[in-house]
């Protein structure tokens, strides 16, 4: 069912959009204590990075039917 | 580019102008602050403008005059420019005109006598005026009276309408001023009056002209035996005058000899003498029958030579142009007759005068040997005869005697002689004078005769050239006639032959419109004979057939109406099968059903067509009912609201959450009823999803499907499926109801009325 896709996207881009959250979180976090002091701005880097990662795909994901994919024709 | 100049120039000068206005180095500050009154700077700035333009202007105008190209331009880019040049140079220059070429005036065609001769009888049915003016010249030339007649005979010969072109052309010789109403009447009484005088006048005409050639022949004829006789007996009769004359030359001569011989030879003896003297005689008789006889001869000779000159003067009278020649020849003949004439008879004459002088000696020399012989006489007496015989005979006395007779008579021969001198002279000069007046006398008759010779002959001459002259124009007369005669015979040749192909052509088409009718009647009987056997036969046949049919009709009646009948069980069946669908379940699939549709009606093609037509889905799977669509459609139409922005370009998250903050926002009525028609302003999403809302919910399926197809982008996406079960379903309901109608149709024409 076509109607049904648009649900399946917004579907995979939240649960994408959990994951890279959460990754960026960790990854974030890590750096912080690991490398810089516990800083927060690692944090919210991560969660940025993550974020925008996410919103990427999500993105991708929406416009997918929309692309046009162009072939290098070799001139012989 | 002139204008350019100008402006530069002008700038140049304005700067020029102030520069010398002003000797201050130039500032960047403005100058109207250095002068410190911006009235006169203004004004001045005003006045270099006036001038600026009063310069173009005039410059313009200078230029326009000298460059008409120029003053074009102005023209057409400039709007008023042409009045303003109007008003200051005058109306533009003409362009140059072309230099025409003298068209050379027509020379004067002064067409040949043979040409318009030619045309003239061509054209002679067209304008008679033209030909009537052309044929005149020619024969206004030779305006002889034979020769028109002749050829106005010629023409009418020739032509339908004789008798009046003759006239015609005779009053035209006649006339030269009447040509043109003498044309024109002959055209006019030409074309009136063909008819009656078709056939009969040629050969009237020609008849005429056979017995006027005849009698002029005749006449030529007789005219020529009376020259030729008249000439033969005048030369004949001068002939014999010539030979008279001759022959009295001849005896005068013979006789003048013998007279001389007989004076001077005194030596011959008296016998010789004796038979001299008798020749003189006969030489003397000889010569006065001769004489007489050229006298005769010569009379004669005259009498038949104006005789001659009284006939050639009656055949010049009686005016036959053949007899001219001869006529000619005649007077010539007479001429040379009458010159050798007049030559012998002043031979003669001369001779005879010779002859007198002659004979005057002889007298005389006779008449002084008389005297002698007297004189001797009377002093010796007895002496006679000769002096031969008379030596012994004479005494001294007689011997004295004659010596003194003789001295006497030498004395007075001597005294004569003296005389004789002394007279001489004035008897010379007396006789010379004599001689001269009788000299100037034979001369003036000499001359006379001469100059009336020389007339005669020139008159001859002038005579012979007339008539050379005469013959020459008849000739080329009646060339030009027979070229007329020609030309028109062609032209009627013509004229028969167009006829003849127009009666031909008239004659075959009749006849063919006859074979044409007859024939056309002949098969129109024989259709009707054929038509009215085949009628009968067809009626008897068909008759026959019908009885046939019927019992045929009657049998695939009966096995129609049960093939309809089963048709009919099928299709119901199918109908059915369409109502098993549940609420969120497709149908059953209409496989089965369509086969048993299939197998009763094996034959039919139009059921088998529609059989076949059914999609493959719904006879797979089945198609689902109007009514799960229904509830269908409504989250089909939350989600396309929600993605309406969403397309091809704005496909964005962001555009995502707008185009859902818009479905949010937009309050649009749920159902609209569709308009009649479709504007581009009822594309949008959201209407186009009321509109097929109020579709739905009045239950016309077909129309919501039509109207979501409109959707575009996401929206379109979203409700693909849905559209294709819609498709679907409306197609499988489409056939049905097609196949219940057809069936329904057969069963009620397979359904004998009771």
């Amino acid at each position: 069912m076509s109607e049904k896709e648009l649900g399946r996207k917004w579907d995979r881009c939240l649960a994408d959009t959990a994951v890279k959250l959460g990754a960026g979180l960790g990854l974030g976090i890590v750096f912080s204590v690991v490398f810089f002091k516990r800083r927060t701005w690692p944090i919210s880097f991560g969660l940025g990075y993550g974020l925008g990662m996410a919103y990427s795909n999500c993105q991708h994901d929406f416009r997918s039917p929309y692309l046009l994919h162009g072939h290098v024709v070799k001139e012989q | 580019m002139l204008r350019v100049c100008r402006k530069a120039a002008g700038g140049a000068a304005q700067s020029c102008l102030y520069g010398r206005g002003s000797l201050r180095p130039l500032q960047p500050c403005c100058y109207y602050s250095s002068t410190g009154s911006s009235g006169a700077t203004a004004g001045k700035l005003v006045g270099a403008g006036l001038l600026f333009m009063g310069g173009g202007l005039g410059g313009t105008i200078l230029y326009a005059k000298w460059d008409p190209k120029f003053r074009a331009n102005v023209e057409k880019s400039v709007p008023y420019s042409e009045q303003l040049f109007q008003m200051t140079l005058g109306p533009p220059a003409s362009p140059a005109p072309l230099p025409k070429k003298a068209v050379p005036p027509q020379p004067l065609h002064i067409s040949s006598v043979a040409e318009t001769s030619k045309e003239s009888k061509q054209k002679k049915e067209k304008s008679a005026e033209q030909p009537a003016a052309e044929v005149l010249p020619p024969p206004g030339e030779h305006s002889l009276e034979e020769a028109s007649t002749e050829a106005a005979h010629i023409i009418s010969a020739m032509s339908e309408a004789v008798s009046v072109p003759a006239p015609g052309t005779h009053r035209d010789e006649a006339e030269p001023q009447a040509e043109a109403p003498a044309g024109a009447e002959c055209v006019e009484c030409k074309h009136e009056a063909p008819s009656a005088v078709k056939e009969r006048p040629a050969e009237e005409v020609a008849v005429r002209l056979a017995l006027q050639d005849q009698a002029e022949q005749d006449v030529l004829a007789s005219l020529s035996t009376t020259l030729e006789e008249a000439l033969g007996r005048t030369a004949k009769v001068t002939l014999q005058a010539v030979e008279a004359q001759d022959a009295a030359v001849q005896a005068i001569c013979t006789h003048t000899q013998k007279l001389k011989e007989a004076m001077e030879d005194s030596e011959v003896s008296s016998d010789q003498k004796s038979t001299q003297w008798s020749a003189l005689e006969s030489a003397l008789k000889e010569r006065s029958k001769c004489v007489d006889n050229a006298a005769d001869a010569l009379q004669k000779a005259r009498s038949e030579l104006e005789n001659l000159r009284g006939v050639i003067a009656a055949a010049k009278k009686s005016s036959v142009p053949g007899a001219r020649a001869h006529i000619l020849a005649a007077e010539e003949n007479l001429h040379r007759m009458s010159v050798d004439l007049d030559n012998k008879v002043s031979k003669v004459q001369s001779a005879q005068t010779e002859a007198k002088i002659i004979s005057q000696y002889s007298e005389l020399v006779r008449e002084a040997k008389t005297q002698f012989q007297k004189e001797l006489n009377s002093i010796t007496p007895d002496i006679q005869g000769g002096w031969k015989g008379l030596t012994g005979k004479l005494t001294a006395d007689d011997l004295n005697s004659l010596i003194a007779h003789a001295h006497r008579r030498i004395d007075q021969l001597n005294r004569e002689l003296a005389e004789q001198r002394v007279r001489e002279q004035l008897r010379i000069e007396t006789a010379l004078e004599q001689q001269r007046l009788e000299d100037k006398k034979a001369l003036d008759g000499a001359v006379a005769a001469a100059l009336e010779r020389r007339r005669e002959e020139v008159r001859l001459e002038q005579e012979r050239k007339v008539e050379e002259v005469r013959e020459v124009m008849e000739a080329e007369m009646r060339t030009q006639l027979r070229r007329q005669a020609a030309a028109h015979t062609d032209h009627l040749r013509d004229v028969l032959k167009v006829q003849e192909q127009e009666l031909r052509a008239e004659a075959q088409e009749s006849l063919n419109r006859k074979l044409v009718e007859q024939e056309t009647e002949f098969r129109r009987m024989n259709q009707q004979q054929i038509n009215a056997f085949t009628q009968d036969v067809n009626t008897a046949f068909a008759r026959l057939k019908g009885m046939e049919d019927a019992i045929d009709s009657h049998a695939v009646a009966e096995e129609e109406a049960r093939r309809a009948h089963q048709l009919w069980l099928a299709v119901e069946a199918l109908g059915y099968t369409l109502k098993t669908a549940a609420a969120e379940a497709p149908t059953e699939p209409l496989a089965g059903a369509v086969q048993a549709i299939r197998d009763s009606c094996g034959e039919n093609e139009f059921a088998q067509a529609l059989a076949t037509a059914l999609p493959e889905e719904s006879l797979q799977r089945g198609v689902y009912s109007e009514a799960s669509l229904r509830a269908r459609f409504y989250s089909i139409r939350k989600l396309a609201r929600r993605v309406a922005m969403i397309d091809e370009t704005r496909n964005s998250l962001y555009q995502y959450f707008l185009s859902y903050l818009q479905s949010v926002l937009l309050f649009e009525p749920e159902q609209v009823a569709p308009p009649a028609k479709l504007s581009p302003d009822d594309m949008d999403t959201f209407k186009l999803l009321s509109y097929a809302t109020y579709c739905i919910e009045h239950g016309d399926l077909e129309l919501a499907a039509k109207f979501v197809n409109q959707l575009r982008g996401e929206s379109r996406r979203v409700a693909q499926d849905w559209l294709k079960e819609a498709r679907l379903t409306l197609e499988t309901r489409q056939i049905v109801s097609l196949l219940s109608a057809y069936a329904n149709a057969v069963g009620l024409g397979t359904t004998q009325a009771p």
